[in-house]
């Protein structure tokens, strides 16, 4: 069977020469960077090679103003609480999207939980925030505007520089989550008015279990995790060697080949998405056109009459990985918060199937997957009661009305009892 | 990459992927469709029944991988039993002959036993003779004196 891995916003593998980075900081160069000896001498030089290699990414003044972390979701606590904490005194409220990872989002929902508030600006049909919709949002308690570069689940860019610019005229610490875009989208967090910034470099075929926070020197943030003086006391913990060397040669790497990789990102996407319109019928693309607003990785279907889980496993069994924001992949039984905040009727979210193209895909490889897709749609639509009442006329399309029929929801509604959330 | 790792057991996975029972009666005898509150999916079953007895039943699913097989497998456990037997049918049994599903997909379960439920309801409607104890009319609750 043929094997195509088509989920890289979920993770990628490890670059070879990454991979060979690392080996001999688990074995020979062992040392604790703390340790005052060679040991952790020799170590504390690889972090600082590290530094500077995450500072060039994005274009950081300093490589001081590089911290680690476990992992990306720890570098956006840090950002958020840590913010949230050392600005308390000024105020407690927090700007931010309705469309931030969970990371973001769970971090603020503790927060009110100590007493600050947030503002959470809506999106548009796109999942764009309008910058003058961050402005309105901001009062005179502001503490912290947060926002993602690049949406985790349809791939909409935001305008963080005009964001950063709001935030910089009102004196408001700006937190960036990149997790999703570092690597893929070039980022200037001077030019950009950015304060803080999240990024992972398992996103760009660095290893798991290290993460990156940026902190300019005029933000200030308290230390969530407690400990040792680590990473200038602001992150106590030991700090994984390994996948800090070897995030930090990914992300030289990725500086180097972000516009090859872009570009071939940007061409799969592309024929992905015009041979998936092409063979399905009944589908629709979730977020931005390809193109300047859209991250080239990114692409977010929804095909209707059937549902996302079994689209999925059906692409799984045909070697094809996949992700989707259906509430029946969700543990909480809930659609992606993402493709409600968009307004996306719930059966168009039902259907939802997200797949997210990598530097090692080819054309072929793409070829091989809209003819499978197409493939198992068929299946699916033959499985489902929805298909064959809407090709009775008993219900309606959402994507390309007949006229005929009631709406899906108003069905769903009418069987279940009681209003489709 | 590995072959041998699925979201489900090869049981479930064997009913997703190759679903008895699907499909439409043409002269159902009873149909029902129902949807989960919980999740949006939707489930439909129509069944043959002659003489007391399903002689068949076949499904329609808007569903997860597991919804898709738990109605394959209620279809496969109901099919021969008598009206009064599958009014008594339980979500258990399909869980049980599916080898376990994942707690949080429990549900799909149940909708397969409420779709079959909801069968049988319009089957009792089209024939409200075939209603247990219906001729003699309903009985009152008992009135302890």
């Amino acid at each position: 069977m043929r094997h195509v891995f088509l989920d890289h916003q979920s993770t990628t593998p490890v670059l070879p020469e990454v991979f060979e980075a690392m080996r001999p900081y688990f074995t020979e160069a062992f040392g604790n960077p703390s340790s005052l000896h060679r040991y952790g001498l020799q170590v504390r030089d690889a972090l600082a090679k590290a530094r500077a290699q995450f500072a060039a990414l994005i274009d950081a003044e300093s490589a001081e103003d590089i911290l680690f972390t476990s992992g990306g979701t720890e570098a956006v606590n840090l950002a958020v609480k840590g913010a949230a904490f050392a600005n308390q005194r000024k105020g407690n409220h927090i700007v931010v999207s309705e469309v931030e990872h969970p990371a973001v989002l769970n971090s603020i929902e503790f927060l009110e939980k100590q007493g600050f508030t947030s503002t959470k600006v809506k999106v548009d049909p796109i999942g764009w925030v309008d910058p003058d919709d961050v402005r309105a949002a901001i009062t005179d308690k502001t503490i912290l505007v947060s926002l993602h570069y690049a949406n985790h689940d349809i791939g909409t860019i935001q305008s963080v520089r005009e964001i950063g610019k709001i935030a910089s005229e009102k004196a408001i610490p700006f937190f960036v989550d990149a997790v999703a875009s570092a690597g893929w989208l070039p980022i200037d967090v001077q030019a950009m008015g950015i304060h803080l910034l999240s990024f992972a470099p398992h996103r760009f075929y660095g290893p798991k279990g290290v993460g990156v926070l940026y902190r300019n020197r005029r933000a200030r943030v308290v230390s969530i995790i407690h400990g040792g003086v680590q990473e200038g006391g602001r992150r106590a913990g030991t700090e994984n060697v390994p996948a800090i060397v070897g995030g930090g040669l990914a992300a030289e790497v990725a500086l180097r080949e972000m516009p090859r990789r872009i570009a071939h990102a940007a061409k799969l996407q592309k024929r992905l998405w015009e041979g998936l319109k092409a063979e399905v019928p009944y589908i629709k693309l979730n977020g931005p056109e390809p193109g300047p607003k859209r991250i080239s990785t990114n692409l977010n279907i929804s095909t209707e009459f059937i549902e996302g889980e079994g689209q999925l496993l059906l692409c799984d069994m045909n070697g094809i990985a996949v992700a989707s924001g259906s509430s029946c992949v969700s543990k909480s039984l809930k659609i992606s918060h993402v493709l409600a905040a968009i307004g996306l009727e719930h059966a168009l979210a039902q259907g939802n199937l997200i797949m997210t193209v990598g530097k090692d895909n080819t054309e072929d490889e793409i070829d091989y997957v809209i003819e499978t897709f197409a493939r198992i749609v068929q299946k699916l639509r033959g499985m489902s009661p929805m298909w064959d009442e809407f090709e009775r006329g008993i219900i309606d399309s959402v994507i390309a009305p007949t006229g005929r029929g009631k709406s899906f929801t108003e069905h769903a509604s009418a069987v279940s009892g009681k209003p489709v959330h | 990459m590995s072959d041998t790792y699925t979201l489900y057991n090869p049981t479930v996975m064997d009913h997703f992927m190759n679903p008895r029972n699907m499909g439409d009666i043409k002269d159902a005898d009873g149909v029902g469709e129902v949807g989960a509150a919980a999740c949006g999916d939707i489930m439909k079953i129509s069944l043959k029944i002659k003489e007391g007895k399903i002689e068949d039943a076949r499904f329609n699913t808007f569903g997860c991988g597991s919804a898709i097989a738990s109605s394959s497998m209620a279809t496969e456990l109901i099919k021969g039993r008598t009206v009064d037997e599958a009014l008594n049918f339980s979500n258990q049994e399909v869980v049980t002959a599916l080898g376990g599903l994942p707690p949080v997909k429990i549900h799909c379960s149940v909708l397969a036993e409420e779709a079959l439920k909801a069968a049988l309801e319009d089957y009792l409607k089209r024939h409200p003779e075939k209603v247990a104890g219906q001729a003699e009319g309903k009985r009152e609750e008992p009135v302890t004196v």
